[in-house]
C-alpha cells in the first residue's frame, strides 16, 4: 500500500517539474516559430510606419536599451555601496532591520503603483515630462533592492580569511573592501546587475507612465519613447499588425533570455578567492 | 591614497610601525566612507517613503471626494457616472488571486520538492534554470501568450470570449511558480540532512518521508514563499489587463469579463482626470499597503520561527 502511494507521488512531483519545464517551453516554442519569419535587418532597423505600425520596431528597440542603460548608471553606485555597507559596516540593530524591510517593501511593490509614483514625482512633480530619463528614474527604484541583495550576498560570499590577511598587512577597511572584496565578488555582482538589467528590459508598467507611449527615437534623456514592451502591449491590445507582435515577442524573448544565459554563464565563474 | 603627504597626525603609527593606529587623515577619510555607504543604504528607505508621500499624497482626496466609505464599500467604479467604489475590483482581484493560487501554488511546492528530493542533478540541472528563466519572462509576453493561446482554449469550455478570471487565473498560475519554487527549494534544502536519513532508515518511502517529515520541517518557508507568490499575483498588471477582459463587474463566471485593482488603473488612467484620478492613486495606495503588510507578515513569520 505504502510502496503504491510512493510510486503514485513521485509520478505526481516528476509530473509537476515537467509541467513547469513545459510551460516556459511552450511560451519560447509558440513565439520562436510566430515570430521568426518577422525578423530582418529592416524589421529590426526601420521605424513603424502608419497607422498598422507597418515596418520595423528600430525606435523602441534604442528607447528600450537607453531607459535600461540609463537606469543602471543610476542605481549601480547606490545599490553597490548600501550593500557594502549592509555587509561590511553595519551592527545588526534597529538601522538595519528598517533598511532590510523597507528593501523587501521596495521589491514587493507592484510595478504598477511604481509607475504611478514616477507619473506623479519625476514626470508631474520634478516636471521632467514623459521621458527617458524620468523612465530610468522610475526603473531605477525596481531595480535597487534586486541589485542590493544579489550584491550583498556576493560579498558575503568573499572568505573571511582573505580579510583578515588584508588587515593583517596594515590594510585599513576601505582598502581592504576596494581592493580585495569587491574585486573578488566581481562576478557575482556583475550576475545580480545583469538580472536587473533583464528585468527592467521585460518591465511595461512603470515604463508605459514614464516614458510615455510617442514612437519616436529618444536622442536626449529628456525626450520621450515607446518601450519594446508598450509597443508589444499596444499591438496585441488593438489587435493591429500581429505578425509585428509576434515579432517584437520574440525579439523581447531573445533579450531578456540572452540577459539571463550570461548571467548564468558569469555566475558559473567563481570570483578569485572562491575554492 | 591621495593624502599619504597629509599623515602627520600621529606620526607614531608611521615611525613605529605600530598596529591598529591609524593617522588622523585616514581615520577621517574611513569614516567619511562609512557615512557615504550609510546613506546609500538609507537611500532604500528613502524610496519606500518616498513612494507611499507622493501616491498617497495624489490619493489622498478620495477621503472627501467620493468620500472614503463610498470609495472602500462602494459597488460601482463607472467613470461616466462618477462613481469610485473599489468592491468589484477587490472582488476580482481575489478571484483571480485564489484561482492562481490553487493552480500554482501546488503546481510550484511539487516542483520545489521535485528538485530537492527527487530528481537526479542531471534533471535538476534543466529544471532549475527553467524555473528561473521562467521569473524572467516579461509579463506583457505572458500576457501576450495568453491573449492567442489560452483565450481561444477557455474561450471553447466556457462558451464566451475567454476574456476573464479562468485565463487570467491560468496564466499567472504559471508567473507565481518561480517565487513560490524557489523559495519552497530553500526551505526544504534548509532541513538538516539528518532528519531525512533518520526518516530513511526507519524504512521510510521517499514520499512518507517527505509528507511527513520535510514538509511539517518546512512548514513556514513554504507559507512565507505561498504568501509572496500570493502577493506577486496581486500585484501583477500587465498580463492580466490582457486577458482579463476589463469589466469592473463582479465575479459572475469563469468566463466573464472581470477587472483587477491593477488592470483598472492602467486602463483607466490614459483618459483619468479629477476625481477619476485621484481615484486611481488611491488604489495605488491600497495596493502597497497590501504589498506592505505582504512583507510584515513573512517577516515576523520568519522571527516567529527563529525564536521556536
Amino acid at each position: 500500500m505504502s510502496k503504491w502511494a510512493n510510486r503514485v507521488a513521485v509520478t505526481l512531483l516528476w509530473i509537476c517539474g515537467l509541467l513547469t519545464v513545459g510551460a516556459l517551453a511552450a511560451v519560447i516554442v509558440y513565439v520562436f516559430i510566430r515570430g521568426v519569419g518577422q525578423l530582418n535587418l529592416d524589421f529590426i532597423l526601420s521605424a513603424p510606419r502608419g497607422v498598422n505600425a507597418e515596418g520595423g520596431i528600430g525606435p523602441t528597440i534604442v528607447a528600450t536599451i537607453y531607459v535600461t542603460g540609463l537606469a543602471m548608471l543610476i542605481v549601480t553606485p547606490i545599490a553597490v555601496l548600501a550593500a557594502v555597507y549592509l555587509a561590511e559596516y553595519a551592527v545588526q540593530g534597529k538601522l538595519v532591520t528598517v533598511i532590510r524591510f523597507a528593501a523587501d517593501t521596495l521589491s514587493s511593490v507592484p510595478s504598477i503603483v511604481m509607475g504611478l509614483f514616477g507619473f506623479a514625482f519625476f514626470v508631474e512633480a520634478m516636471d521632467l515630462g514623459f521621458s527617458v530619463l524620468s523612465g530610468a528614474l522610475a526603473l531605477s527604484f525596481l531595480m535597487l533592492p534586486i541589485v542590493m541583495r544579489t550584491t550583498e550576498e556576493a560579498i558575503r560570499a568573499v572568505p573571511r580569511y582573505i580579510r583578515w590577511g588584508s588587515y593583517g598587512l596594515g590594510a585599513s577597511k576601505w582598502q581592504t573592501v576596494s581592493k580585495i572584496v569587491l574585486p573578488s565578488a566581481m562576478p557575482r555582482i556583475l550576475t545580480g546587475l545583469i538580472l536587473a538589467m533583464g528585468r527592467a528590459v521585460g518591465e511595461t508598467a512603470v515604463v508605459i507612465f514614464t516614458m510615455g507611449q510617442a514612437i519616436n527615437l529618444p536622442i536626449s534623456p529628456l525626450d520621450s519613447g515607446r518601450s519594446m514592451t508598450v509597443h508589444l502591449y499596444t499591438l496585441a491590445m488593438e489587435g493591429i499588425n500581429m505578425d509585428a507582435a509576434y515579432g517584437t515577442a520574440l525579439l523581447l524573448m531573445i533579450m531578456v533570455l540572452l540577459f539571463n544565459l550570461s548571467a548564468r554563464w558569469l555566475a558559473r565563474r567563481k570570483g578569485r578567492f572562491e575554492e | 591614497m591621495t593624502n599619504k603627504q597629509e599623515h602627520g597626525g600621529s606620526g607614531l603609527a608611521q615611525e613605529t610601525g605600530e598596529l591598529k593606529m591609524m593617522s588622523r587623515a585616514t581615520y577621517f577619510r574611513e569614516a567619511l566612507l562609512r557615512n557615504i555607504f550609510m546613506l546609500c543604504a538609507i537611500v532604500a528607505v528613502a524610496a519606500v517613503a518616498l513612494i507611499f508621500v507622493f501616491v498617497g499624497v495624489r490619493g489622498w482626496p478620495v477621503v472627501d471626494d467620493p468620500g472614503i466609505v463610498a470609495f472602500l464599500t462602494g459597488t460601482e467604479w463607472s467613470s461616466t457616472y462618477g462613481e469610485f467604489g473599489i468592491l468589484p475590483l477587490v472582488s476580482g482581484t481575489l478571484v483571480v488571486t485564489l484561482g492562481a493560487l490553487l493552480l500554482g501554488a501546488p503546481l510550484a511546492i511539487g516542483t520545489a520538492v521535485f528538485l530537492s528530493e527527487i530528481a537526479s542533478p542531471r534533471m535538476r540541472s534543466i529544471v532549475r534554470p527553467a524555473v528561473e528563466m521562467l521569473a524572467g519572462v516579461p509579463s506583457v509576453v505572458f500576457g501576450f501568450f495568453g491573449l492567442v493561446i489560452i483565450r481561444p482554449v477557455v474561450a471553447d469550455l466556457t462558451g464566451s470570449m475567454g476574456f476573464g478570471p479562468l485565463t487570467a487565473a491560468l496564466i499567472l498560475a504559471v508567473m507565481i511558480v518561480p517565487t513560490i519554487a524557489t523559495l519552497t527549494e530553500d526551505a526544504l534544502r534548509s532541513v538538516a540532512p539528518g532528519i531525512r536519513h533518520a526518516s530513511y532508515a526507519m524504512g521510510a518511502t521517499t514520499w512518507q518521508t517527505i509528507y511527513k517529515v520535510l514538509i511539517p520541517a518546512a512548514k513556514i518557508g513554504i507559507i512565507d514563499a505561498t504568501i509572496l507568490g500570493m502577493g506577486r499575483a496581486i500585484g501583477e498588471t500587465m498580463a492580466v489587463v490582457m486577458v482579463a477582459g476589463n469589466a469592473p463587474q463582479f465575479f459572475s463566471g469563469l468566463g466573464e469579463p472581470v477587472a483587477t485593482l491593477t488592470s483598472q488603473i492602467v486602463i483607466d488612467m490614459s483618459y483619468a482626470s479629477g476625481t477619476h484620478r485621484t481615484a486611481l492613486f488611491g488604489l495605488a495606495v491600497i495596493l502597497f499597503l497590501i504589498s506592505m503588510g505582504l512583507v510584515g507578515l513573512v517577516r515576523s513569520l520568519a522571527r516567529l520561527e527563529r525564536r521556536s
